[in-house]
């Protein structure tokens, strides 16, 4: 059993038999990051990129995390300080990296397809650390392995995605995941933030919260940003709180075995009240998971075989 | 390649008469089994080190602590094999430092599990000793390995396939060899 691509570009098409075999080799590398010495030389002598092209802490130190563990060698570019700002292409900056060869480069790009557009044009592997508005495979990932490892399945449960659906790749990303796994998907948002045409990828739409957690085994809340306040999407920050914030009322509804997450990171008082995030939420559980998954995804796409397949 | 069974090697009997010999010498090369740690490696090897381990208590009255140990991430054909393996799970829940470690395995052939299970064992701690036993030493060494136990030896074609079952798996328990 191996990936059927070099490239993880997203969570739309990869099979429920491939899910699986990230989440189970991801539980093992879980364990390798909970020992004394957390490195493994899987990836000896590989060579992987970070290059992002928006700011980001948690997904980019976990996977320079991820490849160190695998004892690969890992660089960090990020676009202030690189040649982007000379006015160099995406595609040139990357085959210029390419050629000093490396083996993975994991992009994170404003524009919804640029890892698709390099991984066409690029012999190295190419993973997706969030595109746009399109996928973010990763964050489905970690969170699809979060839920099992809480919950012992992925089979037949409900989960409510509660937020800014329209911007959210990993909104995306998780719906194409849990329906793939057999899960029941609620998106539940302000109508101007429920992208028209959410229900063909699976997802049952809700605009009253309330219902929409109702019943639910997960509830993902996923951030506001603010400066879709800008743009006219909602009236005011108190207002989306009081009618699309998790607080402890609604999680006393919603009941005490419900599992909160948040991709991170979080606007306290906003999309979820510091009182859950901090004592009722498995938000920092997401956070070290996904370093498994991460290392998971390398392993798995640094087979050797790939190219007389 | 439709594999047979060539030769019948160990029945159950068998297998039985020859882990206890080497629980045995185990002690005996380890004059009692104070110090002693068992670590079993996926897959073969996690039954016949827990069996070690009752056959050590019926002999010795300790029981030693048994681990689990998976190689697949410490192997040195990652980069060529045409699928990752699914690597499985380790789990060593004692301290291995200064103890005389001995490492189980069901068939010997190449050396290059061992090889990669003595430099994960690095990776959890320094065994005052490293010892291995096995059921089968086929034969074929890649590398300068040696078991210390060994339940038979088997001298096989390296096309063959020597393949060690357990009851613990559900199966008849026999150790044979497939070939074409």
């Amino acid at each position: 059993m191996s990936l059927s691509s070099k490239d993880l570009l997203g969570i739309k098409g990869v099979t429920t038999d491939e899910i699986q075999l990230i989440l189970d080799t991801a539980a093992t590398f879980k364990d390798v990051s909970e020992r004394d010495i957390k490195k493994v030389p899987a990836l000896r002598g590989k060579t992987v990129i970070n290059l992002f092209y928006e700011a980001s802490t948690r997904t980019r130190t976990s996977f320079e995390l991820a490849g160190k563990r695998l004892s690969a060698d890992v660089i960090n570019i990020s676009t202030s300080t690189s040649s982007v700002v000379k006015g160099e292409t995406l595609l040139d900056t990357a085959r210029n990296i390419e050629a000093m060869k490396c083996n993975i480069i994991i992009v994170r790009h404003s524009c919804s397809g640029a890892p698709e557009f390099l991984s066409s044009r690029l012999t190295s592997s190419v993973i997706n650390a969030g595109d746009g508005f399109h996928e973010h495979p990763t964050q489905a990932l970690l969170d699809l392995f979060t839920i099992r490892e809480k919950l012992g399945r992925l089979k037949g449960l409900t989960v409510a995605i509660v937020g800014d659906i329209a911007h959210s790749r990993v909104a995306r990303s998780n719906i194409h995941g849990l329906t793939t796994m057999g899960a029941k998907v609620r998106v539940c948002g302000p109508p101007t933030m429920i992208p028209p045409g959410i229900e063909r990828l699976g997802a049952e739409v809700f605009y009253d919260m309330d219902r929409a957690i109702e019943g639910a085994d997960v509830i993902m809340m996923l951030r506001l940003q603010l400066e879709r306040q800008a743009a006219g999407l909602f009236p005011g920050v108190r207002e989306y709180a009081r009618l699309y914030g998790m607080n402890s009322g609604r999680l006393a509804k919603a009941g005490k075995d419900v599992v909160v997450m948040h991709p991170g990171p979080i606007n306290r008082g906003v999309e979820i009240a510091s009182e859950v995030a901090d004592h009722s939420s498995v938000i920092l559980d997401q956070v070290t998971n996904g370093v498994a998954v991460r290392m998971a995804v390398m392993f798995l796409l640094s087979g050797g075989g790939k190219a007389e397949a | 390649m439709n594999t047979k069974e060539k030769a019948f090697i160990l029945d159950k009997t068998g297998i039985d008469r020859a882990m206890t010999r080497i629980a045995h010498e185990i002690l005996e090369k380890n004059k009692g089994g104070r110090e002693l740690v068992l670590v079993g490696i996926q897959r073969g090897g996690v039954h016949l080190a827990r069996r070690l381990a009752k056959k050590i208590n019926e002999i010795e009255g300790l029981e030693p602590p048994v681990g689990i140990l998976d190689i697949t991430m410490y192997r040195d054909d990652l980069a060529t094999r045409k699928s990752q393996p699914v690597p499985q799970t380790t789990s060593i829940p004692f301290d291995i430092q200064d103890k005389v470690m001995v490492l189980v395995d069901d068939v010997i052939f190449t050396g290059r599990t061992i090889r990669a299970a003595l430099n994960s064992i690095m990776d959890y701690g320094r065994p005052r000793r490293i010892q291995l036993a096995v059921l089968v030493d086929r034969g074929h060494r890649e590398l300068p390995v040696r078991a210390d136990y060994v339940g038979k030896n088997l001298p096989t074609s390296s096309k063959e396939k020597v393949e060690v079952m357990l009851t613990e798996d559900g199966v008849e328990e026999k150790v044979v060899i497939l070939g074409e």
